[in-house]
């Protein structure tokens, strides 16, 4: 189920039956650690976009690592059928002795790609978010905004189907945020990709996903899920996306109360 | 399970790259430009000035008969002794073979801690075992070892480089630990979400975000090297050995010329300083200036 180079114009996901990600009674604890993760289970279907939603503690990063494979459950399992995830943080994390090329061509060369094929491939990717001019400029000097598109154009050299994504739009302004929103949607519709996009702001979960997931806090549950049936393009100050963003903050605002009133 | 449908958003994506393109003008900013000329300006009075002013409290303090004047000679006739020096060669060919000298025993010593910091980086065990020892070596002062090395080794080249050696390894291996150890955490996380693994992670991740510290470590390094050198060519001196700048001193303590210790501290400091200048401080520039860790202003 990997994609390859020619396939960057065109992808082409091989639609296999079943979900892109499987999570099955997951849990996590570290070490002795109270339970950071109770018995998640979540599938993400092909091609989907689900948002992860929580307040401080439901575990959404450590969710992500699991499926990342950075990190293994305490029990329960978490696969990813399709091969590898590739994965964004909140910060670019572009390695600053490397151009914005070379930064994606890194990522294509750990995957043992030829020189030729490497050079061509960053050239499409960073054409693809839109930064073919800024090819030989280092991370330095880049804007916020554009250091996180280079760090796309990068997860997306990894050739995953899936990306999943650690709150990657937090560290910006709300203006760059919008237009990366738009430039998100946009690349997931024509590279057919699945996404998973943990966030703890409800508006961008509700614009962005096409089904939120409500996690609880400490430990992290699956406390209710929303299905969003609002038509592309959305925008996030439009009434529709106002209208579930009520109604799922109303939720989250009720999770959140219930750990004042236990303590 | 998704059930919104896609637009077609041709229109709308033009849109999206105007918008973009605009927000990623105003962001980057125009570039800044500073006048090379006056920067050097600016750069040079200062020291210049300090010159002048150190000269001139010498020639005072001469005229004065502070001391008698084989003791402290006027700086004239130091500029003399200096001028007569450089024309009949001795200084210029006391400070190649001392260069010659400190340039091998900081390549050498390059090529021993470079590795040796590498483990101690990585390795857990070698870390607690010698990690302490070569960061404390970093303080005895190198001339403690000449007299060890002229027992071990005898009066000789070897005794030299073996003093250059214990002076220099220390601080390149220091250099490359600390470069390591401040990789920030989230490059080797990045690392492995890319595949990295093994040695790909050092060579395509440790090492380049590790080059910052060791370039320090390697500017310190050659700093050792050439104090370790000065120390034992001092001390280590024999007819076959050729002169450096060391032996230089100690020949003009032997004839009581303080003119001529006075032009061979001068040669010292010319060296280091020209190694340092010409060298090492564009190197560490250019590697900071490519990470946007140095401001276009300084």
């Amino acid at each position: 189920m990997t994609l390859t180079s020619s396939d960057l114009a065109a992808p082409a996901v091989v639609r296999a039956a079943g979900p892109a990600v499987r999570i099955a009674g997951a849990s996590k604890r570290f070490g002795a650690g109270p339970l950071v993760l109770d018995d998640i289970s979540l599938d993400v279907a092909q091609g989907e976009f689900v948002c992860l939603l929580g307040a401080s503690g439901c575990g959404k990063s450590t969710l992500l690592n699991l499926v990342a494979d950075l990190d293994v459950p305490s029990s329960g399992t978490v696969e990813v059928p399709g091969g590898s995830a590739a994965l964004m943080f909140q910060e670019p994390a572009l390695f600053p002795w490397l151009t914005a090329a070379q930064n994606v061509e890194l990522a294509l060369r750990l995957r043992g790609a030829g020189k030729k094929e490497r050079r061509e491939r960053a050239r499409d990717l960073l054409g693809l978010v839109r930064l073919q001019d800024a090819v030989d400029k280092r991370p330095h000097e880049l804007s916020g905004g554009m250091r996180q598109r280079v760090a796309m154009a990068r997860a997306l050299a990894q050739d995953s189907h899936v990306l999943l994504m650690d709150e990657p739009f937090a560290a910006l302004d709300a203006i760059t945020r919008d237009v990366l929103h738009e430039e998100l949607v946009r690349i997931r519709q024509s590279q057919a990709l699945t996404v998973v996009f943990v966030t703890h702001n409800v508006r961008e979960a509700v614009r962005l996903g096409d089904r939120v997931v409500l996690l609880s806090s400490r430990p992290g549950r699956v406390a209710k899920e929303y299905d969003v049936r609002i038509d592309h393009p959305r925008r996030i100050e439009s009434p529709e996306v106002a209208r579930l963003s009520v109604e799922i903050t109303g939720d989250l605002r009720d999770e959140i109360r219930r750990h004042g009133t236990a303590a | 399970m998704s059930s919104a449908r896609m637009s077609n958003t041709t229109v709308r994506d033009d849109d999206l790259a105007s918008l973009e393109a605009g927000l990623d003008a105003l962001e980057a900013g125009p570039e800044e430009r500073k006048d090379r000329g006056r920067r050097l300006l600016s750069a040079a009075w200062p020291p210049v000035v300090a010159i002048a002013l150190l000269l001139g409290i010498w020639e005072l303090a001469y005229r004065a008969g502070v001391k008698p004047t084989y003791a402290l000679p006027s700086p004239a006739d130091v500029g003399l002794q200096l001028v007569d020096q450089l024309r009949d060669g001795t200084l210029l060919e006391a400070m190649g073979v001392s260069l010659s000298r400190g340039g091998l025993g900081f390549l050498v010593a390059l090529a021993i801690g470079t590795p040796l910091g590498l483990l101690i980086a990585r390795v857990r065990p070698v870390r607690r075992g010698i990690g302490p020892l070569v960061s404390g070596l970093q303080s005895l002062p190198s001339v403690a070892w000449v007299p060890a090395a002229i027992i071990f080794f005898g009066i000789g080249n070897t005794a030299i480089y073996a003093v250059v050696l214990l002076g220099a390894v220390p601080s390149i291996a220091n250099g490359m630990v600390s470069g390591i150890d401040q990789v920030p955490p989230l490059y080797s996380r990045v690392g492995r979400v890319l595949g990295a693994r093994g040695w790909d992670t050092a060579r395509f991740v440790l090492l380049p975000a590790a080059l910052p510290g060791y370039v320090g470590g390697l500017r310190q390094g050659w700093a050792f090297s050439w104090r370790s050198l000065m120390a034992a060519e001092l001390i280590v001196k024999s007819p076959e050995l050729g002169t450096g700048l060391g032996q230089l001193l100690e020949e003009g303590r032997f004839l009581q010329d303080m003119s001529l210790v006075f032009a061979g501290i001068l040669g010292i400091l010319v060296v280091g300083i020209a190694v340092e200048l010409l060298l090492f401080a564009p190197l560490e520039r250019r590697v900071l200036r490519r990470r946007g860790l140095l401001l276009a202003t300084r």
